[in-house]
């Protein structure tokens, strides 16, 4: 009972910090720690398929696009969404989607919770990297679908004046939220059996584990969560269009836990800060400087060309990230045991 | 007169041209020691993933109590009260001991997803029952030193101890053990055939094993089956086996025509 206590103490913590930063930030930080909190959100989801359960999955992009539609088609005013869709006359059923912030997003939740439980059925019947290639194929459809559906997602336009809700208060929140969920599922018979899974499928099925039903279980609380920051994502920025929703942003996601560690939550929490800031403090690398009087010209990219570097010394030097597949009470819980043996 | 708690009847396995059993039946009666033999190749591992339903056989049928398991998913055999180890040493790798042990409490431990995320008072209760548990397997291994260790950071008879324990947590009646004493000195071994009556006993277990120590099959089983390419060719207790002139010629070949 004494770790629920810590529990519930480090959460009102966290959230006293959480109402004190969205107030008294500026505008500029707040929105850094607001693009961290939703990547956060997504790359704590991603490691629970990819990192815990051991299943190389390329998903995020699609369910994060599901997840930001539908949360944007249902907060959008009626009025606005019809002189908004430009291409074509919006679906009725567009029009009659309306509800308010929580049950849209949880609305956008639920829909990339569902789909992830029907590309499941026949991906998760087969072993191998079946997943990876289906979840590829499944991000391109996706956002080829936004493209060419102008009734129902506007097209290549995309939806704008999407209503600012996401503040800080909800993002971090839910980011909290979404960790506890991780870490009470990795901390579980469910969590056990994935890990197991990543290990050795064959020794798990020999203990009795039903794969199938562990290996959806993991896919679709991740989906879930992708689908519920692609709708922070949508209200954050208000605008959204196909093209945010390429491989691109799987990728990116993939650097923060593999930095973090594949199977750490406290790894991929710490990735998302340190690369959240990191990509706003190198913002120089991409300008003209003057080095000695020698000026280089603006080199747009030029600081994900560091990151790429960086990627490559976490590659060499900690192939396992920075907390490996462990979480951080872990690695505590060992230092202590090895001090008790060593006095 | 003991009950019969697994029949192997008229199992023929092939995998495209190639007969690895051949019209295979015997019978382990309950709480026996049966052992399985014969030289590399000969197909006992091959009966293992049968009995535990990795194959599919071409013909014949398994029976496991009154039941007939025959094309049984795995995880569902397991479920009836079979468990296994491996030839080679399988455990999870990146997991402690104890949640080794865990894992075989799988299907024990009942409380549903949502109560895992949600923490509600069934995941507390179920998770303190069963880690009670596996603490006692652990402590029947002589293992509850090690708990909290890395499984592959122990010694290679340690590790073959975890694994057995690991089975034994499933809480099955049958348990098949894969070359239980592959690699082991024999003090290991010593050590080893002590566990396996004290689990047996403690238990209430039968037990399969496939060996190639014959010493160790000699101290442990009741009954034997000699197989060779698939073959069953000798039924019957271990010690008549090692002097049976077919067993022998299967072992180091026919010296008749040298």
């Amino acid at each position: 009972m004494k770790g629920t206590l810590i529990k519930t103490v480090l959460i009102g913590i966290s959230l006293g910090l959480i109402w004190y930063t969205n107030s008294h930030l500026d505008i500029y930080n707040l929105s850094i720690v607001n693009n961290i909190g939703i990547f956060a959100i997504l790359a704590l989801s991603y490691n629970l398929i990819n990192g815990v359960a051991g299943q190389f999955s390329l998903e995020p992009n699609g369910f994060v696009a599901i997840g930001a539609y539908m949360t944007a088609i249902f907060i959008i005013p009626m009025d606005t969404k019809i002189d908004m869709y430009a291409l074509m006359d919006p679906a009725p059923v567009i029009l009659q989607m309306q509800a308010n912030f929580p049950i849209a997003l949880l609305a956008g939740g639920l829909t990339s919770a569902l789909m992830a439980f029907l590309l499941s059925v026949p991906v998760f019947r087969v072993r191998g990297d079946y997943l990876a290639i289906v979840t590829l194929g499944f991000g391109f459809i996706i956002r080829i679908f936004a493209m060419n559906s102008p009734a129902y997602t506007n097209g290549a336009m995309g939806l704008n004046d999407i209503p600012e809700f996401a503040d800080f208060r909800w993002i971090g929140s839910i980011t909290i939220f979404t960790f506890m969920v991780m870490i009470h599922v990795i901390y579980s018979k469910y969590g056990r059996a994935m890990k197991a899974i990543r290990d050795d499928e064959d020794a798990a099925v020999a203990m009795g584990v039903n794969t199938f039903k562990v290996k959806t279980y993991a896919f679709m609380t991740s989906a879930f969560f992708e689908g519920i920051g692609g709708g922070l994502l949508a209200s954050f920025l208000s605008t959204i269009a196909p093209d945010q929703f390429t491989f691109l942003l799987t990728f990116y996601l993939l650097i923060i836990i593999v930095l973090g560690g594949l199977g750490s939550m406290t790894g991929t929490l710490v990735s998302a800060i340190v690369i959240g800031f990191g990509l706003e403090w190198l913002r120089f690398l991409d300008d003209n400087m003057n080095i000695f009087g020698y000026e280089t010209g603006a080199h747009p990219g030029m600081r994900m060309v560091v990151f790429s570097i960086l990627l490559i010394i976490t590659m060499l030097f900690a192939r396992r990230g920075l907390f490996g597949d462990r979480e951080l009470s872990d690695i505590l819980k060992s230092k202590r045991a090895s001090k008790r043996k060593d006095a | 007169m003991s009950k019969g708690i697994l029949k192997i009847e008229n199992i023929t396995m092939q995998f495209g041209g190639v007969t690895a059993i051949d019209n295979l039946s015997f019978e382990v009666q309950k709480k026996e020691i049966y052992g399985l033999i014969g030289p590399n190749g000969a197909g006992k591992t091959t009966i293992f993933n049968i009995i535990t339903g990795n194959y599919h056989p071409t013909k014949g049928e398994i029976i496991f109590g009154d039941e007939t398991i025959t094309g049984t998913k795995p995880n569902l055999v397991v479920q009836k009260g079979i468990a296994r180890t491996f030839q080679n040493i399988r455990l999870f790798k990146s997991m402690s001991v104890l949640d080794n042990i865990l894992i075989g409490f799988h299907n024990q431990s009942h409380y549903s997803y949502l109560e895992a995320i949600f923490r509600l008072p069934r995941y507390f209760g179920q998770e303190k029952k069963i880690k009670a548990e596996a603490m006692a397997i652990l402590d029947e291994f002589d293992l509850t030193s090690f708990a909290d260790h890395k499984a592959t950071d122990l010694s290679y008879g340690n590790q073959r101890k975890v694994e057995i324990a690991r089975a034994v947590a499933t809480n099955p009646s049958l348990l098949l053990l894969d070359e239980p004493a592959a690699g082991m000195n024999p003090s290991e071994t010593e050590d080893l055939s002590t566990i396996i009556h004290k689990i047996k006993q403690d238990f209430d277990l039968t037990i399969l094993l496939i060996e190639h120590d014959m010493k160790f099959v000699n101290n442990m089983c009741d009954l034997v089956t000699v197989l060779d390419y698939g073959e069953k060719i000798f039924d019957g207790k271990p010690a008549d086996a090692i002097v049976n002139e077919k067993v022998i010629t299967a072992y180091l070949g026919d010296f008749t025509h040298a």
